[in-house]
Order: C-alpha cells, then sequence, then structure tokens
C-alpha cells in the first residue's frame, strides 16, 4: 500500500490546491512554447517536486508518467568507474549528480552533452527539446556549475534544465542569472488543513478538525511530513478524537529525552550517557545537522531569555564546525559542553 | 518498400523534409536570449568604456595590436568588445579561421594550452578570398595579418596551464595575439600580465545601462511600467547582462500570460499569430523584476528590522525566532537576506558607528558559514539575535 503523500499526490497543474498564480504561471510557461531554464527553490515539503512533474506533464502529456530507471556507468579521468542511476521517460531525465560526490562535475558534462547534442526523436512530441531535471542543485560542487554554465547558453535548443534546490545561497551567481528563478513558498497552516481534510476526506476517515490544526502546527509548515503524521496518527489509533496524541518519530523523541538530560545535570559523567545517546542517534543516520538543530530547538524554551541569543550564537558555530570538519561527534559533544557551561555560569551567578 | 524506389516520391519528401528544416532557424531567433542578440556588433556600439574604445579603434587603422588584458566586473562589456573588435577586423568569412575563443566550460588544463591553444598559434594565416570579391572584403575589413586567440574567464585557468602560455604567447607573436579576459586580474600571474597591455572595464552608469535597457525593450515591443528600469539596475549592480536577462524573463512572463489569454482568440498554434499577440498588452511590473531578481520585498525586511528592534516587555527572542521562521518557510535565500539586511542597517544613520563596527564582524561572520554550506536557519537566526544584541547595547 502506497504512502499518502505518494497516494494522493497531485499529478497535474489543476489539481495543486495552493499557490494558484504559481501554477498559473507555469502552465503558461509550459504552453507558450518558450519554455526558459528554471531554478526552483523553496523549503522542503513545500511542493517543489510536485510542481516540476505537473509542469512536465503540461509540457508533454501523459507520456512523462512512464518512466524507467537506468543504470549508466562513467569514467573519470582517473578510470574509476562510477555507476549512476537516471530515471528517465521519453521526454525527459532526471539526475542527482550529488549522488556521486566529487565526481558531479564528469556526470554533467557527459550526460548533460549527450543528451544535448541528439535531438528529440519521436516527432510528434510537442517539444522540440528534453527537459533533464537535476536533484539537489544546490549540492552541486563549483567545477560542476562552472561546467554546467556555458552548456546552458550553448545547446539551449535540445535542452532545458530544471534545477532543484534548497536555497539559492549555494548556486553560482552565473546561473542563477541565466535561469528563471521560482520560489516556492511552504504552505502556510490553513493550505496544510485544507489538504488534510482533502485527503482525509478520500481515505473515509472522519475529519476531526482541532487535530489537524494541532499536526499542521507540529509540522513546521512542511506539507509531507504533516501527511505522515496525518497517516501515523490514523494507523495507531482506532478512533481518533481532538485529543489524541501525535506520536513524534523516534529520534525526535530521543533528543527531546537528551535535552532534558543536559538540561537537568552539568558534569563529564552526564556528557558521557549523552555522548552514548549520540552515537545512537548517529548510527540510525540521522544527519548531525538534524540533530543539532533539533537539539536547540528543544533547549530553547527550557531556558531564560537572556541565554537564548547565547545558545543560537554557540549551535550556529558548531553547526558550522561540522560541515567544516570530518568527525561530527567531537562538535556535537562540543555544543553540549559548552551549552552545560553557559547555563551552569548563568545559574552561578544567579545565585550571588 | 515501392515507394522507395519511387524517386518523385522521395525527392519530394525530401524537399519537405528540407522547408521543415528551415522553419525552426526563424523560431531559433525568437529564443535567442537577447543578451547574445543584442550584443554590440561594432565598437561605435559600446557606450561606456570611452577610453579602451578610442585605443582600440586607433588600432583597427594602424593594424597593430598588443596582447590585451581586459578586467572588470562581470557584465560590464568585455566579451562583446573583443568579440566586436575581432567583428570589424575580420569580416564574417574570415573571423571563424582567425579567430579562437576559449572558455571556462572547455576543457583548459594545461595540455589544451600545449596542443589546441599552441597548434592555433602556430597555424599559417588564412586569406581573404581572391579576386575582385577579396579586394572588396579588403576595402571593408582590414584584415591584419595576425590572428587572435581569446581566453574567456582566464582566471579561472591553473597556474601551470598559465605558465604554459608565456613561451606561446612570445614565440608566436608575430602572427598571433592574445585577449584575455578576467574579473580579477590579481589571479593572472605577473609574468602573464606584464606582457599584456592592460583595460579596465568599469562598472557601467545608470545612464548608459538604463538607456540600453529601454532600447531593448523598445525593439522587442515590452511594455515598462515606471520604475522598471532603475529596480532592473539596482537588482543587477552594474552588470548589464543580468539585467537584460531577468528584463527578458519577466518579459517571457508577461508575453506567455499574455498569448495564453488570446490563443482561444487565435485559435490555434500559428507560431506568427502568436508573436504579433504577445507583444501589445500588460507591461512588465516592478514587482515581477523584484520576484525574478529574488529580491525579497522591503515590507519583510522591515518587519525583521522592527522586531530586532530593542523593548522593554516580551522577549526579543520570541519576536526576531517568528519572523525569521516564516522567512525560511517562504523559501527567502539566505544570501538575499544577508545582503539586504546589510543594505538596510549600513545605510542606516539612526545607528552609531560604533554599533556598526559589530554588527559588521557578525555579517562576515554569517556570510562564511554560508558560503561553506552551513544551516541557513541557525546561520540568520544567529546573526539577527547578535544584531539585536549590539543594538540593545547603550
Amino acid at each position: 500500500m502506497a504512502l499518502l503523500v505518494d497516494k494522493h499526490r497531485p499529478r497535474s497543474l489543476d489539481a495543486l490546491s495552493y499557490h494558484q498564480d504559481l501554477s498559473e504561471r507555469l502552465r503558461s510557461l509550459a504552453q507558450s512554447g518558450d519554455f526558459p531554464h528554471l531554478l526552483v527553490y523553496g523549503p522542503s515539503g513545500a511542493g517543489k517536486k510536485t510542481r516540476i512533474v505537473a509542469t512536465l506533464k503540461e509540457l508533454y502529456g501523459p507520456g512523462v508518467e512512464k518512466i524507467k530507471i537506468d543504470s549508466r556507468v562513467f569514467q573519470t579521468t582517473s578510470n574509476r568507474k562510477l555507476e549512476f542511476n537516471i530515471v528517465a521517460s521519453v521526454y525527459h531525465l532526471e539526475i542527482t549528480p550529488s549522488d556521486v560526490g566529487n565526481y558531479d562535475r564528469v556526470v554533467v558534462q557527459d550526460l548533460l552533452k549527450e543528451v544535448a547534442q541528439t535531438q528529440q526523436v519521436d516527432l510528434s512530441a510537442r517539444q522540440r527539446f528534453k527537459v533533464v531535471v537535476i536533484n539537489e542543485a544546490d549540492h552541486l560542487t563549483r567545477d560542476a556549475q562552472a561546467a554546467l554554465r556555458r552548456t546552458m547558453e550553448k545547446y539551449s535548443p535540445n535542452l532545458r534544465l530544471i534545477l532543484l534546490a534548497n536555497s539559492t545561497s549555494n548556486i553560482i551567481a552565473p546561473i542563477r542569472s541565466r535561469t528563471l528563478l521560482v520560489r516556492v513558498a511552504s504552505p502556510t497552516e490553513t493550505e496544510i488543513c485544507q489538504v488534510l481534510k482533502k485527503v482525509g476526506g478520500k481515505e473515509g476517515w472522519k475529519e476531526v478538525e482541532v487535530l489537524n490544526k494541532r499536526i499542521a502546527a507540529e509540522s513546521g509548515r512542511n506539507l509531507r511530513r504533516a501527511l505522515l503524521m496525518f497517516e501515523a496518527v490514523h494507523a495507531q489509533n482506532e478512533i481518533v478524537n481532538d485529543s489524541t496524541p501525535i506520536p513524534p518519530p523516534d529520534w525526535e523523541a530521543l533528543i527531546e529525552q537528551i535535552a532534558g538530560e543536559i538540561i537537568a545535570e552539568h558534569t563529564p559523567a552526564r556528557i558521557l550517557q549523552v555522548r552514548a545517546k549520540l552515537y545512537d542517534l548517529l548510527t540510525h543516520c540521522i544527519p548531525a545537522t538534524t540533530i543539532l538543530k533539533t537539539l536547540t530547538w528543544k533547549l530553547i524554551p527550557k531556558i531564560d531569555d537572556a541565554l537564548k541569543a547565547d545558545v543560537v550564537r554557540w549551535s550556529a558555530f558548531y553547526e558550522h564546525r561540522i560541515r567544516m570538519g570530518t568527525k561530527v561527534i567531537f562538535h556535537l559533544e562540543a555544543f553540549v559542553a559548552k551549552f552545560m557551561y553557559l547555563l551552569e555560569s548563568y545559574l552561578m551567578e544567579m545565585d550571588f | 518498400m515501392a515507394s522507395f524506389f519511387d524517386l518523385k516520391a522521395r525527392q519530394a519528401a525530401a524537399a519537405s523534409a528540407c522547408s521543415a528544416k528551415v522553419a525552426p532557424p526563424k523560431e531559433n531567433n525568437r529564443l535567442q536570449p537577447w543578451v547574445e542578440k543584442y550584443r554590440p556588433k561594432s565598437l561605435d556600439d559600446i557606450t561606456a568604456q570611452d577610453h579602451t574604445v578610442t585605443v582600440l579603434r586607433r588600432t583597427l587603422q594602424s593594424s597593430n595590436l598588443p596582447h590585451m588584458l581586459f578586467y572588470g566586473p562581470p557584465g560590464t562589456g568585455k566579451t562583446s568588445t573583443v568579440l566586436a573588435l575581432a567583428k570589424q577586423l575580420y569580416g564574417p568569412d574570415l573571423i571563424k579561421t582567425r579567430v579562437l575563443e576559449l572558455n571556462a566550460s572547455d576543457e583548459r588544463g594545461i595540455s589544451i594550452v600545449r596542443e589546441k591553444v599552441k597548434d592555433f598559434a602556430r597555424m599559417q594565416l588564412s586569406n581573404p578570398p581572391a579576386g575582385p570579391a577579396g579586394i572588396e572584403y579588403r576595402k571593408r575589413y582590414s584584415c591584419p595579418p595576425y590572428k587572435i586567440v581569446i581566453l574567456d574567464e582566464a582566471d579561472s585557468m591553473t597556474q601551470d596551464a598559465q605558465s604554459a602560455l608565456r613561451r606561446t604567447m612570445e614565440t608566436y607573436s608575430k602572427i598571433t595575439r592574445f585577449c584575455l579576459i578576467c574579473n580579477y586580474v590579481t589571479r593572472i600571474i605577473d609574468p602573464l600580465a606584464s606582457r599584456c597591455s592592460k583595460f579596465r572595464f568599469k562598472s557601467l552608469d545608470s545612464a548608459n545601462a538604463g538607456r540600453r535597457l529601454e532600447d531593448i525593450a523598445a525593439n522587442e515591443n515590452v511594455d515598462l511600467e515606471d520604475g522598471v528600469i532603475e529596480m532592473l539596475l539596482r537588482c543587477s549592480e552594474g552588470d548589464l547582462r543580468k539585467a537584460i536577462t531577468f528584463l527578458q524573463s519577466a518579459a517571457r512572463l508577461v508575453g506567455a500570460l499574455q498569448a495564453k489569454k488570446s490563443r482561444p482568440k487565435v485559435g490555434g498554434t500559428d507560431d506568427d499569430a502568436m508573436d504579433v499577440e504577445i507583444t501589445d498588452g500588460k507591461a512588465v511590473t516592478v514587482r515581477s523584476i523584484e520576484d525574478i531578481a529574488g529580491v525579497i520585498p522591503i515590507a519583510t525586511i522591515d518587519r525583521l528590522l522592527q522586531a530586532m528592534q530593542p523593548r522593554n516587555k516580551g522577549s526579543v527572542y520570541e519576536s526576531v525566532a517568528g519572523v525569521v521562521t516564516d522567512m525560511v518557510a517562504e523559501g527567502w535565500s539566505a544570501t538575499q537576506v544577508v545582503s539586504q539586511l546589510y543594505d538596510k542597517i549600513v545605510y542606516d544613520d539612526a545607528i552609531p558607528d560604533r554599533h556598526k563596527n559589530k554588527i559588521v564582524m557578525t555579517f562576515s561572520q554569517t556570510d562564511k558559514g554560508l558560503v561553506d554550506g552551513s544551516d541557513e536557519h541557525l546561520a540568520i537566526l544567529d546573526l539577527c539575535l547578535q544584531v539585536a544584541g549590539v543594538l540593545g547595547e547603550r
């Protein structure tokens, strides 16, 4: 059984439930025959991918939904073989170059040039160009982005790019200036409620408005998360009412626990205990940034206002360190120790 | 199978295929980026950069040219200038054989410099066509006896590749001139820089750039709302290419909406009819330019600033965190937030210089963090809280 998220994903631009003017704009771009390169950005769970798939359908018709997965082998300059998965239909390709890490330049150059140099074979196709969707474009290396830049201009008759990114910060300026920027904002909480109501109606679930509102608030304006939570609540309880608890993911529960422990006691022994839990999280593949961020959000409500700015500051500091460094546990522990120090010295001052 | 032997049918098919092929270029022309379409065709078309243009124009007459190094911020016309010069020197027939253009998307390691550049540099000069046509051609274009190698974005070449150029430049200087184009002159190694005469391209002044944009808009039949030109210039920060691209994207959006509305009336996919329909109608608005450039509305930034002001009741943290969370959810890019906030704060006279000093330090740290790819939400929140902290100081 498919998840709600996939089952009720809108397939066409008409079915999208919010950002109507954006859908309208995408539709008119798709129909005008003068389709530019796009750079779609926005926070996760805002519906970027859904909108792109719908736009592709608008461009080419239902043919884009027949997709297959190709596995291709690329050879780097140092003769290393790279395996790379491509999701493709007759009209478009979808790639995630950051899968191959530092070698993404090779993929971008080889694959895009190959696509760009072959014309559309199907004469009955609606557009003369192929579309390449690049996921996680903000994780592309500088080299790969520089390689993109000329390709975009040179082969524009045969090739259109759609770049998907969480933010434009890591996209180099030349690319930004060559694409049409499309911002997809997160849905508001009322919009999430509407979606939940609609999906619930389709599933034949009884509507509980207060619960829906709570889910929307809890999800942090992330529609995907809201839908998953919605499904979880309904899967765990036969009858739902206003006060049904929303089960948090177990990793969040664990972080909550860590936060409580850090607040309660500030000793090296406690750090040791926390370390075990942090390792537990890391071995379950929770990204270090997520751990640090969640921990910060959990800690902040529990402390005094005067400390909040400092805690955020050190959190940002160690998050930067995590990016730059190689071993994440050091920085997570350092943050924990720093926090204990801050809180302890603040309490000491209070005593006097 | 029968049709295979039917010569006439095949010819007809071939002819129709040909005519089908003829059609696309027209469409291509329409789809061409305006940046390419409106590149200056000759040196006289280049509006700003008077100094450089005068020097180059003199070389047109004297048939002697030094090695050149063009440097300056992006979008100031470096590539356009050298291409216009090449066009005027050689004309359409010779330009293919006399000019080699390499830029960052081409592989430009040391091996390429050794092989491709060197081979081109030592190649014999091609001649204009013989006979009366050739004489005519010579009258129009001076065709001086040297080739030009244009190395665009030369600052992204490796040190090794640059030093491999040194000797090549001298050895073949009789028949080849080099033109290096870069943004940062400091990235060019000294031995190369000293072999070239340098031309600095300054940022375009808004009067010239504005006139250019207006010309293009008039040529493309795009209606502009009042203030759009100013907005374009402000968003693009002196980069004319960026401004033109923004203008084109905006025109595309407006045009696309327009085309859609007019389509039922035309009742088909007739391209010509569409072309005409696109032109008149809605104007490009300031708001749409902001949208395309990814600029955050001033109201949002003001709200953030308001939240950062020191206050007596309620905590600064709550209000700042609220606004920041909203902004992140709206999807505004962090670098944009940082730069717009910076502009706001630095030009705010109400903030004493002492505070500005401290604030600028935090901006620098945040920017570094963002470039390294740290989490945007945390970084922005941290920045805002620190700024708020400084503002709250007595």
